[in-house]
């Protein structure tokens, strides 16, 4: 390489005042420099509820399921299968607002690349624990390494998400070297373990161009594979309804719509995320109020394409009212599900479609507001396109017990969906305390467009 | 008396005989065991029907079983040899007298509510008249509830039946959620249950392989294909009182309800024989003969079942 081919690589990559890198540094490196005291409650009280999922499923898988669950032989599928498409949904955060705004340079993209990440590894990672907290033998869960079969859309879903997960982990990881490497320089009263599992994984990273130039290309090929591979999980997941001849789930429209819906969640869930941590770390200066317009604008989007899918899945089917269809679409539309469907439709649908037009609404308060609506109406969505579509088969339920025909969910099941809800933010919560929870070189790299001073940023 | 008791020994041989015989044991059937398998006299006699539906009386050492040492290794992946299961259920005779169910639960040692066999009460309009419509898995010549089956716990055998392995079976309830007719159970492990299947362990599933007490997976009704095999009706077929229900074998051309025998196309000709939601595609292997000309008249079901939790 000559000088000037060198020199021509370090501006590309390494410029950058001193003085504003240092101030940066500093302050994205401040959750971990320092835990206060509701940090540590907050930590705490994650652990508690997790730990009480765990003692649930215990008396789950020890005691009798007819009594500690309330499924049945007609709703056989509850809140666990629920909870994993919702999870399943909320881990395609990581396609949008990471690889997606990445691949479309829209600049803004830099400090909610790595949170939407972690937020979806942690998202993937508890549909898996909710799909086992469903299995009726999970202790046969090898089965289905050694007796898989191909033609079952469970092993598609298997293979799609192992894949995401990896391709996640590795995405996630490969851009921390270099922040890897700014926590051991810049981390101070930490303990001699943390420092040297920073010195680990930042892997001898000098920032040298050629070590940026790998790593930028490996970047950039993990996020174009992520985008596929996040679209499969999802679909494929749709596919675990659309492949059975259930008329509610019999749709052609299902895996478009199920996408749609978690790019929809997925913003939502971008804006809870950064809202709880620019007020809790005091990022404001790098989470800013032009994060939530352009949020609240992708809301309004997503919101629009989410309502178009919605049509289809249930207008259309209902301007005919086949009797098929007849027993489910009437009981949400006005029967027993009704207040829970009109709701996810009120604060799911359509206060994000158009609350968010104004400018207004795209303040980071208001915003957040309504997103904590859309982000419990997609629970209540998952809830609303798994549980009812069990409860009209086409043969009659007739001659049973109450509890077979109306299903709610146990205490036991309650308790373990909000520990895989603690579980994630718990997974969130640590690695912010332990990695800089926003990329520092990606944020510098942002900022230094037209600036000609070369720093090395390490 | 005599008539009494001559009825009563006819009825058992056709519980214990029929399946392997009914029409297979024909006069050409007969013929063909004794040349190929010359066995002495064993002095009793028994009643058989040959396939023109005639009566007949022959030496019991005519009649061929398979062995009870051979059954014995029955394990729920093999078929039974050179069968093709079917059953053929006439709407006009079902008066809703549960004892098909009761059968069902009490060889299968499975207490209510779950139930393998159904009987609905069905309304195809508003001015068509109710019907009482009994309902099983089908064992369909095209499952969906093996396609989806991530680990092979469920399949298609070669007699026809869907089988369960509940040695393997995961507890996905992916099956459940496939079937179209809900003919899939779940055991959940209700105490009841367990209490009873502990207190009955020695004869916990008297008539299949396919064993139905494996906490954590998923059972169905599976045509009891173990007992057929041994010759013996499935329960639901015999203690039906009124003879709804006709088990047989596609490949003999034969269904019998333990007192009648048809042959199972021209009855399925002559009654117009359907299938429930043929539109589905899945193939059952169960039909149904309309409700016309009925036997009974129809009533409604006075007691309500199944209330216990």
């Amino acid at each position: 390489m000559t000088d000037k081919e060198f020199a021509a690589e370090k501006t590309t990559y390494e410029t950058f005042t001193q003085e504003e890198y240092m101030v940066m540094k500093r302050d994205l490196l401040q959750p971990i420099q320092h835990i206060g005291t509701w940090g540590k409650v907050w930590i705490g009280f994650l652990i508690t509820v997790c730990l009480a999922g765990v003692y649930a499923y215990y008396i789950q898988e020890t005691k009798s399921k007819y009594v500690t669950v309330s499924l049945r032989d007609y709703t056989m599928w509850g809140v666990y299968i629920s909870n994993f498409v919702f999870f399943v949904a909320l881990s395609l955060i990581g396609v949008l607002m990471s690889a997606v705004l990445k691949l479309t340079n829209f600049e803004w993209y830099r400090p909610l690349a790595r949170i939407a990440e972690v937020i979806a590894v942690a998202a993937i990672m508890l549909a898996g624990v909710s799909i086992v907290a469903a299995m009726g033998r999970p202790d046969r869960l090898h089965y289905l390494v050694m007796y898989g079969r191909i033609q079952s859309p469970i092993v598609w879903d298997i293979i799609v998400i192992l894949t995401y997960v990896t391709t996640s982990l590795v995405l996630l990881f490969i851009p921390m070297i270099p922040s890897m490497s700014t926590c051991k320089n810049h981390l101070t009263n930490k303990p001699k373990w943390q420092m040297k599992m920073y010195d680990l994984l930042s892997f001898g990273w000098e920032g040298t161009p050629a070590q940026w130039k790998s790593l930028k290309k490996n970047v950039k090929i993990l996020t174009i594979m992520v985008i596929p591979l996040g679209v499969s999980i999802h679909t494929v997941t749709a596919w675990l309804f659309a492949t059975t001849l259930r008329a509610e789930w019999d749709s052609t429209n299902f895996g478009a719509y199920f996408v749609s819906g978690a790019f929809l969640l997925g913003v939502a869930g971008m804006v809870v995320a950064i809202f709880t941590i620019r007020k809790s770390y005091n990022l404001e200066k790098y989470l800013t109020e032009m994060h939530f317009d352009k949020l609240g604008q992708a809301l309004v989007l997503m919101s629009f394409i989410y309502i178009y899918f919605n049509i289809n899945e249930y207008l259309v089917p209902a301007y005919k009212m086949s009797g098929l269809h007849a027993n489910h679409l009437l009981s949400l539309f006005v029967g027993e599900d009704a207040l829970m469907y009109w709701s996810v439709v009120l604060f799911g649908m359509l206060i994000p479609a158009i609350l968010p037009l104004f400018k207004g609404m795209r303040k980071p308060l208001p915003l957040t507001l309504i997103a904590v609506g859309v982000v419990i109406a997609a629970w209540f969505k998952r809830y609303l396109i798994v549980i009812p579509g069990l409860a009209h088969p086409y043969l009659p339920i007739q001659d049973v017990p109450v509890s077979w025909t109306h299903y709610s969910p146990s205490l036991v099941e309650m308790t373990i969906v909000a520990a895989t809800f603690a579980a994630m933010l718990l997974i969130v919560t640590l690695f912010s305390r332990f990695f800089p929870i926003i990329s520092v070189w990606e944020v510098a790299e942002g900022k230094l467009e037209g600036k000609d001073e070369i720093i090395n940023y390490k | 008396m005599k008539n009494e008791n001559e009825d009563s020994n006819r009825r058992k041989f056709l519980k214990l005989g029929l399946l392997a015989g009914t029409a297979t044991v024909t006069g050409l059937g007969i013929k063909k065991s004794l040349f190929a398998n010359p066995a002495e006299d064993t002095g009793t006699m028994v009643k058989v029907v040959t396939a023109d539906g005639e009566v007949k009386e022959v030496d019991s050492s005519m009649v061929a079983h398979p062995s009870e040492e051979k059954l014995s290794q029955f394990n729920p992946r093999t078929a039974v040899p050179g069968k093709k299961f079917v059953m053929v259920i006439d709407l006009a005779r079902c008066a809703n007298a549960r004892k098909c169910i009761e059968g069902c639960q009490s060889m299968h040692g499975m207490l209510a509510p779950v139930e393998y066999i159904k009987v609905k009460r069905m309304q195809d309009s508003e001015l068509g008249a109710p019907y009482w419509f009994p309902t099983m898995c089908y064992q369909c010549d095209n499952p969906p509830c093996t396609k989806v089956c991530p680990v092979d716990a469920t399949f298609k055998r070669q007699d026809g039946i869907v089988g369960v392995d509940s040695d393997r079976c995961i507890g996905c309830k992916f099956c459940m959620a496939a079937c179209p007719y809900s003919a899939r159970s779940f055991n959940f492990g209700r105490p009841e249950q367990v209490a009873f299947s502990e207190a009955h362990h020695a004869d916990q599933d008297k008539c299949c392989a396919t064993k139905s007490g494996t906490e954590g997976t998923v059972s169905k009704c599976d045509f009891c294909p173990e007992s057929s095999a041994k010759g013996v009706l499935p329960s639901c077929v015999s203690d039906c009182p009124n003879g709804t229900i006709f088990f047989g074998d596609e490949l003999e051309d034969a269904v019998t309800n333990g007192e009648e025998t048809f042959r199972l196309t021209e009855l399925l000709k002559k009654r117009a024989g359907y299938r429930q939601f043929e539109e589905l595609g899945t193939k059952p292997r169960v039909y149904y003969l309309p409700p016309v000309e009925r036997q009974f008249p129809f009533e409604e079901a006075t007691e309500v079942h199944n209330t216990q939790e």
